[in-house]
Order: structure tokens, then C-alpha cells, then sequence
């Protein structure tokens, strides 16, 4: 518990030692990261357990009781290659990248797919750093920030609130269709120490417009650090935004807050992927908030010695005519254990809800755990909704009835895994974004790895 | 077709022989001493009432897990059989069409058949096939098989009707050309047109270089497929074998006058 103290009395001076940056800041930003300090300092990490029914199937006191280095302090010492973030994360051409290091927009990492014209381009969207858009867009992020994924939703929003320096700002004008695919990049390079970082990001996709966007996470030196990002994204009437996740930040805490806000006719669809954290937090909320909106929530992860992965979803249908589908499935070897949680909330009144969510486990090894709670919560009778959630290991049934057909039996086993995994990337639009994460998905499994079919 | 006795034909040593064969699942004892021989050329319909063990028979000789064998010996090629693993009797040529094919949720059926294919080449000494080629063959095979394009596509027996899956049993027979086909209830469930058609790749299948045994409840699918002996399996034993007449008798007097006679010739 004293090192807990310590740990926050180090938060305190950290952002004491913001003054400074806070003074230049318009007031409203400036007022909002004072009352999201005070917050943290009032309730501090959900370390307590006992009837924390959110936390109770993850400990996030080895965050609570160490000291990271605030990644105030500045650019590392040298700002990393591209191909040192190639050899991490998906990286494309035709994308549209903004990386950001340590917290910090990196402009000279950063690619413009601009120059893709006429084919590709942003046409009309704005992808700025936090910190320009606040200065070259305040009203909008003013109405938008904040407002979905709340400060004192708990201490790691209310942490990331405090320490809003920079992220990314994403903005749709009405009726555009981006064709080039916006990749934001989060890197955490370390210089070996455990380094704390919080990457906002905020997506404003306006009516009836159609983005994508890949939120990638990363970690350059594997040290144990904190990554604790907040992500609003806001869809205006009939807007369609296409959202990948990629927890690819190995030996990481991260515990990432998602906020979704769904106006009328809206469609969303998101899918993560975690593999990299030792300990991940996956909180994602989407709030259908007028008819017609749907959205489709897959994930995939794939564990391995003692990591830990927590989803904990929640949608809202607050109103009717609304649709939500839930896929996510897992693959866990060693002693990694996977909790999924959350509720589909149906309010009263809204009639027409169609609503499934499913979780479902491959566990390779006998050690390897799985808490799945999947839940749903109806207030209103004409509805439709179904759950369902399983865990097993791969099939005898199947193993035989490969290997009798002439397949060894780890080539078999492959085959199962990435049959598994498929169920999920299959949805992947953006093709070398799947091939990558086909990749990925048996490149950390590397107890199942066959000389690939010619 | 001229009826030659087990072994007559071929003065080489048979493709399978299983002596005295007893196998278990848990504590029931479900092989009871079964013996079997079987040579390049020969077709063998094996015939019981539904639990006397044929399909037990059909998994032990492809090396399904979950069965013992406590006792007896099975040659196939000279070799002991028992000691193979499943996907080693496969490249070595045995092929069990399934009373129940599995399905293998993203999984396509071409990559799947393809990489079996290639396991079982490699194993025959064979150079590899290039894609183009393969798929060339498969969709001749399919063509044969009266498979839709479509479905070669699908995952394996993902969301396939009944009938589709047996028939793509014979589909991945046909593609991997094993030396002894074992087809357990590969009639059942059927109407008479995919019926027909299984029968008819079967048929393609049989050649004086590979035998077949056929697992059957009924006599139906050997007016198709027109075996050289006919085995009658009870509790677990081979109580009576003839020629394809046997089948006939089977299905006007049905199994239980079986197990009279052979009751009335014990005593
Ligand atoms: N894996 C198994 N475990 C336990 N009992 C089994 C198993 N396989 C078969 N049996 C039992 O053995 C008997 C013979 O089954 P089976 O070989 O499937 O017969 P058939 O194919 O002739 O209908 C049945 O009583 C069946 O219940
Ligand atoms: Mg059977």
C-alpha cells in the first residue's frame, strides 16, 4: 500500500509539473483536466475487488503499485525508424499514417496518403494532432471531447483526462467518403524505463459520411508500460464508420476506454485485436442512441504465457429499430487467462431491439482460463436478443478426421487454429490489414508453427 | 464377375488381414475376434444390424482414437497397422469415408484437400502439384461428383445438406486415391440420385490396384456396387460370409435368421 502512495504522489507531481502547458491552454480544457485530476486523486485505481462487479476478474494492482515515468518529459532520445514501426504493426502505403510517439504527434513519421490523388486522398477529412485541432478546430473538439467517454467514469478515464496532451482528432465533413484508409499509430518507445503513456483519440464521423480507421498500439522495447488511451467516436446521422483496434503493445498494461455514439441510421463496425499486453483492458461501449443504428462489435484474441485480456463490452439500445451484434472469440495457450464481460442494455421503449452477443474459446493448453459472462438486461418487450458463450479445446472429432486424411497432426492443429481465427478476420475489409493479422494471429503461437503449404 | 477364394487371386500376401481381432471402447468389449482378408481387387460388403460393431471395425483400421484393441493383429501391406498413427495409414493409403463427416468451421474445402493432397504425394514419392494444376483436378473431381462450384469454396462440410457431405466424402476419395477405401455408411441418408452417384465413384474407384470394404446396414447401394463377398458382423464377430446372393437373403429374411442358423450350427 506505501508503494501505492508513492506511485500516486508521482501522478501528482507529474501533473504539477503541467502548470506550465495547462496555463496556455483555453479554459475549458484547462478546467476539464483540473476536475479529471481531482477525480483520480478521490477515487484512484479500482484496486478494490470486492463488489467491484466491473473489476472483479482483473487486478490492476501491479499498476496501482508501480511508478511510471510520465512521458512528459519530451521526444525520446531518438525517435524511431519507420522500419522500426514495420517491424510492429501494419504499415501500408496507401494509408493514410499518424504516429504518434511517447503521447506526442510525430510529424516526421507521419504520412500523408495525399499524395495518392486522385484515386485515394482524405477528400475533404481532417486527421490533425489533438493539439492543432484545438487550435484550429476548438469548437468542434470542445462539443466532442469528453462528452462520451467521461472523466469520472472511473480513475483510468479520469487519469487519461488529466493527461490529455496530444492524440488524434478525426473529422468527416458531411456526405464524404474517404477512400484512404486513416491509420493513427500510437508508439510507446521507452528508453527502457517503464513509461506511462495516454493517447486520446477522437473520430467525428458527419452525416452520411464513410471513414476507416485502424487504431494501432505498439510498444518498441517491450518494457513493462502503462498505456491508458480514451477513444470517443461520434457517428452523426447515417454515417458508417469502419473501426480496427490492434492491441499490439507487448508486455504492456493497457486499459483503453472506447466511447461509441450512434446517431440515427448510423452504422458502426469495429473489430480488435489484442495479442501484445500483459495485462489489456478492453472497454468499449456503444450507445445506440436513435432508430435505425447498428453496429457490429467483433474482436479476436490470442493469448499466451501468463497474459491477461479483459473485454468488457456494453451496448446500449436506448432506442428502438436499433441492431447489435457481438462476435468476439479468443485463443489462449499457457497460463493466459481471457474474462469477458458487460451487459446488452435494452432500455424501456425500445421496441425492435435485434441484439446477439457471443464469446467463444479455443484454449490450447489445460492451464489456460476463461471467464465469459456475456449478460443482457431487457426493459422492453418486443424484442429479440440472444447470448451465448463457449470454451473447449480443439476437437478430437476434427483432429481425426484431418489427420485421417493424410494431415500430420500439428499441421492439423494450424489448420483448427487459424480456422478458428478466420471466423473473425475473414471480416477484415482492407486486405493487407487481414493478411497481416492472419499472420500475427500464428505468429504468437509459436508452438503451432508448420512450414507453410507451397 | 468370377468369385475367387480370399487370397486365390493374388499369390502375393493380402492388402489387409485382420486376425482375431477384439477392441473395446471404455469397458464394453465391441470386437469380439474378427477376422478379414482382403486383396487388390476385392470389393466387401460388410452387413450387421445397427451395434454390431461396423463402423468400430471401420475406426480401428483407420486408427481413431478412443478404441483398444486388446487383442489380435491387423497386416496392412505386411505392416503392423495398430502401430500406425492415423495420418500415417492416410499417406499409406487407407481412406475412411465417414459415417458422420466432420465439419471444420473456416476451413476451406480447397486449401484442406489440397494440403492432404500434398501430405499424401510427398509420402508417394510424388513431385508437387502447382495450384493451377490442383485446382484443375479438383474441379473435374467435383464436376464428377456433381458438386456445385460453390461448394469446393465452403468450408469443409460447414452448413453441407446430408447428402452433400457424403458426397464429398467420395469428392476427397477420388482426389486423394488411397489404395483401400473404407466407407462406413456412405449410402445412408441419401436419395436415390446422390445415391447413384456415390455409386458411380465408387465404381470409378474400383481397379484391380485397390479394394474396398463397404460398410452397409442395407443391401440397397450393392445394386449399384457389385461386391465379390458379402460379410454378415454380429456382436462383434463375422458370423457368416458369401457372395453378393448373401446380400439378397440378408435383405428378404433380414439379419435375426442369421443369428438362428448360426445358433442352430453351434449346437
Ligand atoms: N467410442 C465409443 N464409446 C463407447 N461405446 C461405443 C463407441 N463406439 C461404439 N460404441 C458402442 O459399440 C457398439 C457398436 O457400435 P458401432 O461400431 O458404431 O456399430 P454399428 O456401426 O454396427 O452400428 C454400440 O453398442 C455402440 O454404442
Ligand atoms: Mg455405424
Amino acid at each position: 500500500m506505501t508503494q501505492a502512495l508513492a506511485a500516486y504522489d508521482t501522478y501528482l507531481s507529474d501533473f504539477q509539473a503541467l502548470t506550465p502547458e495547462l496555463d496556455r491552454q483555453p479554459e475549458w480544457l484547462r478546467d476539464l483536466r483540473r476536475r479529471a485530476f481531482a477525480h483520480f486523486q478521490e477515487v484512484g485505481f479500482p484496486t478494490a475487488r470486492k463488489g467491484n462487479e466491473p473489476w472483479k476478474y482483473t487486478n490492476v494492482g501491479s499498476i496501482a503499485e508501480r511508478r511510471f515515468a510520465s512521458a512528459s518529459g519530451g521526444p525520446p532520445d531518438r525517435e524511431p525508424a519507420v522500419e522500426d514501426l514495420e517491424a510492429v504493426a501494419p504499415w501500408c502505403t496507401v494509408w493514410h499514417e499518424a504516429v504518434f510517439v511517447n503521447g506526442r504527434y510525430s510529424p516526421g513519421l507521419s504520412a500523408s496518403a495525399a499524395t495518392h490523388e486522385p484515386k485515394g486522398g482524405l477528400r475533404g477529412a481532417v486527421v490533425l494532432s489533438l493539439q492543432e485541432a484545438i487550435a484550429s478546430h476548438e469548437d468542434l473538439v470542445r462539443e466532442h471531447l469528453g462528452r462520451y467517454a467521461r472523466y469520472d467514469h472511473d480513475g483510468f478515464t479520469a487519469l487519461n483526462a488529466a493527461f490529455l496532451r496530444d492524440g488524434a482528432f478525426v473529422y468527416v465533413p458531411d456526405g464524404q467518403e474517404i477512400p484512404t484508409h486513416i491509420h493513427l499509430l500510437f508508439v510507446t518507445a521507452g528508453a527502457g524505463e517503464p513509461m506511462a503513456t495516454y493517447p486520446r483519440t477522437l473520430i467525428v464521423a458527419g452525416r452520411q459520411s464513410k471513414v476507416t480507421v485502424i487504431e494501432t498500439y505498439v510498444s518498441l522495447d517491450g518494457a513493462p508500460c502503462f498505456t491508458d488511451p480514451v477513444t470517443e467516436i461520434a457517428l452523426n446521422e447515417g454515417a458508417r464508420v469502419d473501426h480496427y483496434r490492434l492491441l499490439l503493445d507487448a508486455g504492456a498494461y493497457h486499459i483503453g476506454t472506447s466511447r461509441v455514439h450512434q446517431d440515427r441510421d448510423s452504422s458502426f463496425a469495429s473489430l480488435s485485436f489484442a495479442t501484445g499486453p500483459a495485462l489489456a483492458r478492453n472497454d468499449f461501449q456503444v450507445l445506440l442512441d436513435a432508430p435505425g443504428a447498428s453496429c457490429f462489435l467483433r474482436g479476436l484474441y490470442v493469448t499466451t504465457g501468463s497474459q491477461h485480456i479483459d473485454n468488457y463490452l456494453n451496448i446500449d439500445h436506448a432506442q428502438p429499430h436499433c441492431t447489435s451484434r457481438l462476435y468476439y472469440k479468443g485463443i489462449l495457450d499457457d497460463e493466459s487467462r481471457a474474462v469477458f464481460g458487460g451487459t446488452v442494455l435494452v432500455r424501456p421503449g425500445a421496441d425492435k431491439t435485434d441484439a446477439y452477443q457471443e464469446d467463444k474459446n479455443l484454449l490450447l493448453s489445460d492451464r489456460a482460463e476463461v471467464d465469459s459472462k456475456p449478460s443482457l438486461e431487457i426493459y422492453a418487450d418486443d424484442v429479440k436478443c440472444g447470448h451465448g458463450a463457449t470454451a473447449g479445446a480443439i476437437a478430437d472429432e476434427a483432429l481425426f478426421y484431418m489427420r485421417s486424411r493424410g494431415l500430420d497432426e500439428q499441421t492439423a492443429r494450424v489448420f483448427l487454429i487459424k480456422g478458428f481465427a478466420s471466423e473473425v478476420l475473414d471480416a477484415v475489409q482492407p486486405e493487407p490489414l487481414r493478411h497481416w493479422l492472419e499472420e500475427k494471429t500464428m505468429r504468437v503461437l509459436p508452438r503451432f508453427t508448420v512450414e507453410a503449404p507451397a | 464377375m468370377a468369385k475367387v477364394s480370399p487370397g486365390g487371386k493374388n499369390h502375393s500376401r493380402p492388402l489387409l488381414e485382420v486376425r482375431n481381432l477384439h477392441a473395446a471402447a471404455g469397458e464394453a468389449e465391441i470386437l469380439r475376434g474378427l477376422d478379414l482378408t482382403v486383396n487388390l481387387g476385392e470389393v466387401h460388403a460388410i452387413m450387421g444390424p445397427n451395434g454390431s460393431g461396423k463402423s468400430t471395425l471401420a475406426n480401428v483400421l483407420a486408427g481413431r482414437p478412443g478404441y483398444r484393441v486388446t487383442e489380435g493383429t491387423v497386416a496392412y501391406e505386411g505392416q503392423d497397422l495398430l502401430k500406425m498413427a492415423p495420418d500415417v495409414r492416410a499417406r499409406k493409403g487407407i481412406f475412411l469415408a465417414f459415417q458422420y463427416p466432420v465439419e471444420l468451421p473456416g476451413i476451406r474445402n480447397r486449401e484442406f484437400l489440397r494440403t492432404a493432397l500434398e501430405a499424401v504425394r510427398q509420402h508417394r514419392g510424388e513431385p508437387k502439384l502447382a495450384v493451377r494444376e490442383f485446382n484443375k483436378l479438383l474441379d473435374e473431381k467435383a464436376k464428377a461428383v456433381g458438386f456445385e462450384p460453390d461448394l469446393v469454396k465452403r468450408n469443409v462440410n460447414e452448413g453441407f445438406s446430408g447428402g452433400e457431405k457424403k458426397r464429398n466424402e467420395i469428392l476427397q476419395l477420388s482426389v486423394l486415391d488411397p489404395v483401400l477405401a473404407l466407407l462406413d455408411e456412405t449410402d445412408s441418408g441419401l436419395d436415390i440420385d446422390a445415391l447413384k452417384i456415390v455409386a458411380e465413384g465408387v465404381n470409378r474407384f474400383r481397379s484391380p490396384q485397390k479394394a474396398i470394404v463397404l460398410v452397409t446396414h442395407y443391401q440397397r447401394i450393392l445394386n449399384y456396387i457389385t461386391p465379390d463377398y458379402v460379410h454378415v458382423l454380429m456382436d462383434g464377430r463375422i458370423v457368416k460370409s458369401g457372395g453378393r446372393e448373401l446380400a439378397l437373403e440378408l435383405e428378404a429374411k433380414g439379419y435375426e435368421w442369421v443369428r438362428e442358423a448360426v445358433a442352430a450350427a453351434a449346437k
